[in-house]
């Protein structure tokens, strides 16, 4: 039961993206294609989940024993950029269609803050274990699939669209973001 | 009297022609985090300052140090240790302000502004100037979190840096402190500067 409340929670109340705002970056920048915005969907969905598994044990059996709680920060941050770097050294080589679907999207990863930030918040979960903090990450980058693919698919439909000139660009992209997080405010009180 | 000029302009262009915000759009998952009061909004803006500062200034002074291949895991370091440091001293004295932007303080760190600056000013200029470089683009972050946490806490709460000015149970525009009015301020304040900033050129 416990698992379910994270999965709706992650994907539609607390969507990572539209109330979180975590990933903006990302979901700005990439969104303006569906096929590449299922590309880093992937990516992310890849690189959160190995991270947050790494980390939630690196904080588990290395920082809180050895009292160094206050150097999380800064270890994450190294971990994740570390972990990137490697995923993309095998997927390269264990598995090249791979490689060439997510390639280019990992290293904008490393910037994405909802990774760093669901490796944190996966620390401060009710009754935490491991495998709670990776279902946490898991349903938060399906979160952040959702949000994106469905903007993704909103801008493809704006290219065509008789926007004013003032409004064109930036301005309407977010304003669309807030629609769209407007809607996902309707699953407020669902858990 | 010319190097006066050129840092004069070194600091506005943070302000207004590079905004962070408005104009390049970095930095933007902060920006409509935490900007849902006045005062947090001034809070992020001086915390994600005195990062931007501080690690400018370092960077230009180790930048001959680090080999190249291996200067944003080097960045990302120095960054990340100023941000564990502000995370200690918002905790330790303003524990309120600490519990409002919660995730957003570690999450300085993955700030693109920081590293953009580091990366594109700091690692090629001297540390006077990347000083004066980041005390612009941070003061222009500051202002637009600033002006975005006001218009928000206008509209949505009918307060201002928590002085509340309309009637206790006056129907405010509850949408503006709630997520998607952090979207919908942002696209018009935008339009806003795009207008100011273009008739100004001409």
């Amino acid at each position: 039961m416990d698992y379910i409340i994270i999965l709706i929670a992650a994907v539609f109340v607390n969507n990572i993206v539209l109330s979180q705002f975590l990933g903006i970056c990302p979901f700005l920048g990439v969104s303006n294609k569906v096929s590449t915005s299922v590309g880093m969907s992937g990516a992310v969905l890849f690189v959160m989940t190995i991270a947050t598994m790494a980390t939630y044990l690196l904080h588990q059996f290395v920082l809180v024993p050895a009292g160094l709680d206050y150097l999380r920060t800064i270890t994450f941050i190294l971990v994740i950029a570390a972990l990137v770097q490697m995923v993309e050294i095998i997927l390269k080589k264990v598995s090249p269609p791979l490689y060439q679907a997510l390639g280019v999207f990992l290293p904008l990863i490393t910037t994405n803050c909802a990774v760093l930030g669901v490796a944190i918040l996966a620390l401060g979960l009710e009754g935490g274990s491991l495998l709670k903090a990776v279902f946490f990450a898991v349903s938060n980058s399906l979160g952040f699939a959702l949000a994106l693919i469905v903007f993704a698919s909103i801008r493809e439909h704006l290219e065509l669209a008789n926007i004013p000139k003032q409004m064109k660009g930036v301005p309407i992209n977010l304003l669309v973001a807030g629609l769209l997080s407007l809607a996902f405010l309707g699953f407020t009180g669902l858990v | 009297m010319a190097e006066t000029v050129n840092q004069t302009q070194n600091f506005l262009k943070g302000v207004v022609k590079e905004n962070p915000i408005f104009v390049m759009l970095l930095g933007m998952c902060p920006t409509l985090g935490v900007t849902s009061s006045a005062s947090n909004g001034l809070g992020m803006g001086v915390a994600t300052m005195f990062v931007l500062i501080m690690s400018n200034i370092v960077v230009s002074l180790v930048k001959n140090q680090i080999p190249s291949k291996v200067r944003i895991p080097a960045f990302i370091i120095i960054i990340a240790s100023f941000v564990t440091i502000v995370e200690m001293i918002l905790e330790a004295f303003v524990p309120f302000l600490y519990e409002q932007l919660g995730i957003f303080i570690p999450l300085i760190v993955v700030n693109c502004i920081i590293l953009g600056r580091a990366e594109a000013f700091a690692s090629k200029n001297n540390a006077i100037s990347s000083l004066i470089d980041g005390l612009g683009m941070g003061l222009g972050f500051t202002l637009a979190l600033t002006i975005l946490g006001s218009t928000r806490e206008i509209l949505g709460n009918g307060s201002l840096f928590g002085f509340k000015f309309v009637a206790e149970n006056a129907n405010t525009f509850i949408l503006f402190i709630l997520p998607p009015g952090a979207f919908i301020a942002l696209a018009y304040l935008t339009v806003l500067f795009n207008k100011i900033t273009s008739k100004t050129a001409k």
